[in-house]
């Protein structure tokens, strides 16, 4: 025993350079990683870092160049490009690459809840559902507020959704096919691959280990 | 991939879960993918278009919804969340119906300025544009 102690604060002298060498050796592979976006230029090419992901410089792109648009057509060129409007808003990682909620939380925009009145405000319900997953996901919290500032009860229940607790059986393979939540979100709100979006809750660690 | 997953779960412990990340990130790959250009929930409406030698009407929910809450469109003037199934035909706009609850020249800018809805490539089809099932079945 006597002999291992002086070799102890050796042995630790040498695993803390070997560990600040680990540090020293991982950091410089930490700046490619955050230019990625760099090689955008270049997206058109065959070997990009992913073909199937869509560069930022091919992002919210002008109507005459969209693809959906006709260039030809007479009203095109009047249209607005998205990312005018878009510069100003928060913004996130799917969709239109835009925070919808935060936009409104933040005030940058201020759409109207009536047609006429651009005084009226939403009725908004604070109510958040939780809804228990069956797979390793953490749970999915349902805001209601954040549908309620844009949307009217009538606009998901009694028809997409019964409003009563546990008589709407919800699938990931419904919502991606465009049904239930699937109805929005997939087409105009936050797309499926935020997945965090939703599935919010920490699971509890102890029922897990049952 | 995780900038996009800001907290996501710790590194992966067993084969089992290893697997799971990676069908997940071939799934995100998938979603997120594509030659799609144009701006997520464009809806492309050809109903009618085409066959009347229109150019088909392509609605742009990102610049309507800065201004409107979905509220007004979906609940207050009847649209259904269907991409061409609320059979929409100039003469209901111009009688004040679906478009025309706004496009009329008071609110928004009125039904002779024809080209402005009426944008589209000729021939595409009716559509939500960049919507999950246009990007995974192609």
């Amino acid at each position: 025993m006597k002999r291992l102690f002086p070799i102890t604060p050796a042995l630790l002298c040498l695993l803390g350079g070997l560990s600040i060498a680990v540090v020293e050796a991982a950091a410089p592979a930490d700046p490619p990683a955050k230019t990625e976006a760099a090689p955008a230029a270049s997206a058109a090419q065959v070997n990009t870092f992913n073909r199937l992901m869509t560069p930022k410089s091919d992002r919210n792109q002008p109507p005459p160049l969209d693809g959906i648009h006709d260039p030809e057509g007479p009203g095109t060129k009047t249209l607005q490009a998205p990312r005018d409007a878009f510069s100003a808003l928060p913004k996130s990682s799917g969709g239109n690459y835009v925070n919808w909620v935060q936009a409104l939380k933040d005030k940058a925009i201020n759409p109207r809840y009536d047609r006429l009145n651009p005084k009226e405000e939403p009725m908004i319900m604070e109510l958040d559902i939780v809804r228990e997953v069956k797979g390793f996901m953490p749970d999915v919290v349902y805001p209601h507020d954040r549908h309620t500032q844009w949307l009217d009860c009538s606009n998901c229940h009694p028809d997409i959704f019964v409003p009563q607790k546990g008589a709407n059986t919800i699938s990931m393979a419904q919502i991606l096919m465009g049904q239930k939540c699937g109805v929005c979100h997939g087409k105009v709100a936050f797309p499926v691959s935020e997945c965090r979006l939703c599935h919010s809750k920490k699971k509890d660690q102890a029922l897990l280990k049952k | 991939m995780s900038t996009r997953f800001p907290g996501f779960a710790p590194a992966p412990k067993s084969p089992g879960k290893l697997r799971r990340m990676a069908l997940m990130v071939g799934l995100a790959c998938l979603l997120w993918g594509g030659d799609l250009m144009a701006e997520y929930a464009d809806i492309v409406i050809n109903n009618y278009s085409d066959k009347a030698g229109m150019r088909p009407a392509i609605f742009p929910h990102w610049f309507h919804r800065i201004r409107f809450r979905c509220k007004v469109c979906h609940a207050d003037l009847g649209f259904k969340f269907k991409a061409g199934g609320n059979d929409i035909n100039m003469l209901k706009i111009i009688d004040g119906q679906f478009c025309g609850g706004c496009h009329n020249g008071e609110i928004a800018w009125s039904v002779e300025n024809c080209d402005i809805c009426h944008s589209g490539k000729p021939n595409t089809p009716t559509q939500v544009h960049g919507n999950t099932i246009q990007k995974l079945v192609k």
